[in-house]
């Protein structure tokens, strides 16, 4: 089984370790991984501006790095999602088609695909599980609080894998940080608004680290908390997962 | 300029503990419907078989509408079609001058409120008292109302004890809830028993008898309608169920998603007026044909303004119902108000995250959020978003679309950020003015794999893409 590295362009840039975390967790666990080097970006922030009919360059050079893999796999419900919902192309639809069919999130590429039951990794921290929207609600990563239906988490269910993490609970489980691609400039002061708030119910319920399957919800709550100079950090699931980091310090 | 969703929100989010406050308030009724809907374990049955109902009514439209004037004609009501807004102003008004009637109360109504049906009468000479207790306050304070359900969520009660005090004459700094309730009361009982004609809404009408059920807590449409000598409804014609036993579906789910009740406290049904009293029924398009005429939107006519995608929208909750500037506002708000102007509710869908909670908590399962997607679409063919950003996303795509120039970029975007703070951390830079810019590392992870890992095998790019079927191959442990 080959599968192919999708990396979010701004994971890329600005959260490399991120992406050494993914890697190397899916190599650990016996995956053949390659990263198409010419990969950019899946066209999502185009798209959800309303200029999904820009997107085309990026449909085709996606489908170009990614056809021949078994699966494609990202640290990203969003970016997952956005090639899910709206990967397209008129010359190989075929192809666009199975594409879409076969790109997972990271975590339920490991609790679906892998069926992983154990992980070696050790984190002895209070962690608070974000749950992006998109993956949550999207991609069904986890049970959604406004359905009368039986509750499960996937990305927990890993977290709870890692020996000596603490899932805090929170007051809203699952509210929305605001950070909504290009939502966060043009609506800037909603957006920091609901930043705020959703950092505050992870500290005051005592998180050190609060952790996510999306990296651009914890860009956003990173620029509050840093802003706010807390020293609560943010980290991506997978860097908790591949055990990168044993002490905060 | 008129000011848009962003920058009335940001108005609104000056005042922040006001805003943590209406976030609250809001929050703590979408609590309450949560223990209502986990109070039925069928629930998501109810919601897709309302929804389904729903979906049959739109596709038969016209046969139910016909089979319900008919119905209603029988019944001894007099009914009227108005094809948009001013159309059923008019109606209304000429009901009014055959009646010599120059005052009224009414109801809750968001058609009304749609159609701009206060203003339109006032212009002429007409007083209208609002008799619902929200809807009266917003009217005293010469606002429209901010919540559909909850008309004056925005105001608090001290606020509306002040507002009292000058126009109901209560003491000074009263702000005690039940005093100011029976205030209020006492002022409308005069407006009741000496007004003879009230207009009401409606929530639904029944195809099959003719009947429409109003629902409220106050019971406001009651006494009004009671007591006049003529009664005016006036609905949407979306508004149509086909029988009366569908009602055991949209009532059980329309308290419980609105306020977290079990049912309204009167679900009132009017099928015939009673002797020597005069009932109108006035059917109201204004858009709704042409909303249904749009195959990704028509289905935001299922909608029965039960305000849970209010409750639960963390923009909502954020940035009040008047920055919506528009009758409903809300997510339901900003798939309705595309269709009745485009360019004066372009903004509206991009109020938004798109984090889809809002769909979750309909009750009659209306996307609202793909919806929101595809109207951003919409707006950007029509052309009703700024050719700034235009050519800013056109820009981008190009750079996504290219790998060399999207690797001069990347390495661009995070010298800046390093080497130049002051250029992105700025007051210009929405990003920076509340949040910190992320902090650029020595390589991207491209350069890293490249470096690191130049020996891995690169999938054929460039040549035509060939579709292979995923292997079989067995998952190692």
């Amino acid at each position: 089984m080959t599968v192919g590295l999708f990396i979010p362009c701004y994971v890329d840039q600005f959260y490399p370790q991120v992406a050494k975390a993914t890697l190397s967790l899916l190599e650990k666990l016996g995956v053949n991984v390659v990263f198409p080097m010419n990969q950019t970006c899946c066209g999502q922030p185009m798209a959800n501006s309303g200029f999904e009919h820009l997107t085309h360059g990026c449909n085709s050079l996606f489908i170009k790095n990614f056809k021949d893999f078994d699966y494609i796999v990202c640290p990203s419900g969003s970016c997952t999602l956005h090639v899910k919902d709206h990967l397209h192309d008129e010359e190989h639809e075929e192809i666009a088609k199975a594409i879409r069919g076969k790109v997972y999130e990271l975590t339920e590429f490991l609790t679906d695909v892998l069926k992983v039951e154990k992980l070696d990794a050790k984190f002895p921290y209070k962690v608070g599980m974000h749950q992006s929207c998109h993956g949550q609600r999207g991609l069904k990563l986890s049970q959604m609080t406004e359905l009368v239906a039986p509750p499960f988490s996937k990305p927990e269910k890993l977290l709870r894998m890692v020996e000596g993490v603490e899932i805090i609970q929170l007051s809203r489980k699952d509210e929305c940080c605001g950070f909504g691609g290009t939502f966060c400039v043009a609506e800037e002061a909603v957006s920091v608004k609901m930043g705020k708030d959703r950092v505050e119910d992870h500290v005051s319920n005592g998180a050190q680290v609060i952790t996510g399957a999306d990296m651009s919800c914890l860009m956003h709550m990173e620029g509050i908390l840093r802003r706010q100079k807390s020293p609560v950090k943010v980290m991506h699931i997978a860097e908790i997962l591949n055990g990168d980091i044993e002490s905060l310090n | 300029m008129k000011k848009d969703h962003a920058a009335l929100a940001d108005k609104f989010n000056q005042d922040e503990p006001r805003v943590d406050w209406h976030d609250e308030t809001l929050w703590w009724i979408r609590q309450k419907r949560d223990k209502a809907a986990f109070g039925i374990p069928e629930w998501e049955e109810l919601r897709e078989t309302a929804s389904r109902i729903k979906f049959n009514v739109l596709s038969n439209l016209s046969q139910y509408l016909e089979q319900f004037e008919k119905a209603a004609l029988d019944n001894g009501v007099q009914v009227h079609w108005a094809a948009d807004g001013e159309e059923h102003n008019r109606i209304v008004h000429s009901i009014l001058q055959k009646h010599g009637v120059d005052r009224l109360v009414k109801s809750k109504s968001m058609l009304t409120e749609e159609c701009h049906l206060n203003e339109y009468l006032q212009e002429h000479g007409v007083e209208v008292i609002d008799t619902d207790l929200g809807e009266r306050i917003v009217q005293l304070a010469k606002e429209p109302p901010s919540h559909i359900v909850l008309p004056c969520i925005h105001w608090k009660k001290e606020e509306i004890g002040e507002l009292f005090h000058q126009h109901l004459g209560t003491p000074k700094g009263n702000a005690d809830p039940q005093y100011l309730t029976n205030a209020a009361r006492l002022h409308l009982r005069e407006k009741f028993l000496t007004r003879k004609l009230a207009i009401t809404g409606v929530n639904f009408a029944v195809a099959e008898t003719g009947e429409m059920v109003v629902c409220t807590n106050e019971g406001n449409a009651d006494m009004g309608a009671h007591l006049a000598d003529v009664h005016i409804a006036c609905m949407g014609i979306e508004k149509i169920i086909p029988q009366r036993k569908h009602l055991g579906v949209f009532l059980r789910l329309l308290a419980r998603s609105a306020t977290g009740q079990p049912i309204t406290t009167y679900s009132s049904h009017f099928k015939k007026p009673r002797k020597g009293q005069e009932m109108h029924i006035v059917l109201v398009d204004n858009g709704r044909s042409r909303q249904l005429g749009r195959p990704e939107f028509r289905n935001s006519l299922k909608c029965i303004r039960c305000g849970a995608c209010f409750n639960t929208c963390p923009v909502y909750r954020r940035s009040g119902g008047h920055s919506y500037h528009n009758a409903v506002a809300g997510p339901i708000g900003a798939i309705l108000a595309p269709n009745l102007d485009m360019k004066k509710n372009a903004d509206l869908p991009f109020a938004s995250t798109l984090c889809g909670s809002c769909s979750n908590v309909c009750p009659v399962k209306i996307d609202i959020h793909d919806q929101l997607y595809k109207w951003r679409q919409v707006l950007v063919k029509d052309g009703y978003v700024s050719s700034a950003k235009a050519a800013s996303m056109k820009a981008m795509a190009a750079t996504l679309s290219n790998p060399a120039l999207f690797k001069i970029a990347g390495k661009l975007g995070r010298w800046t950020i390093k080497h130049a703070p002051f250029v992105v951390n700025n007051g210009l830079n929405p990003w920076f003015k509340n949040r910190e810019m992320p902090e650029p590392p020595k390589e991207s992870f491209r350069e890293w794999y490249q470096k690191n890992r130049s020996g891995t095998p690169q999938p054929s790019a460039g040549r035509e893409p060939q579709y292979k079927e995923p292997s079989k191959s067995k998952i190692p442990h």
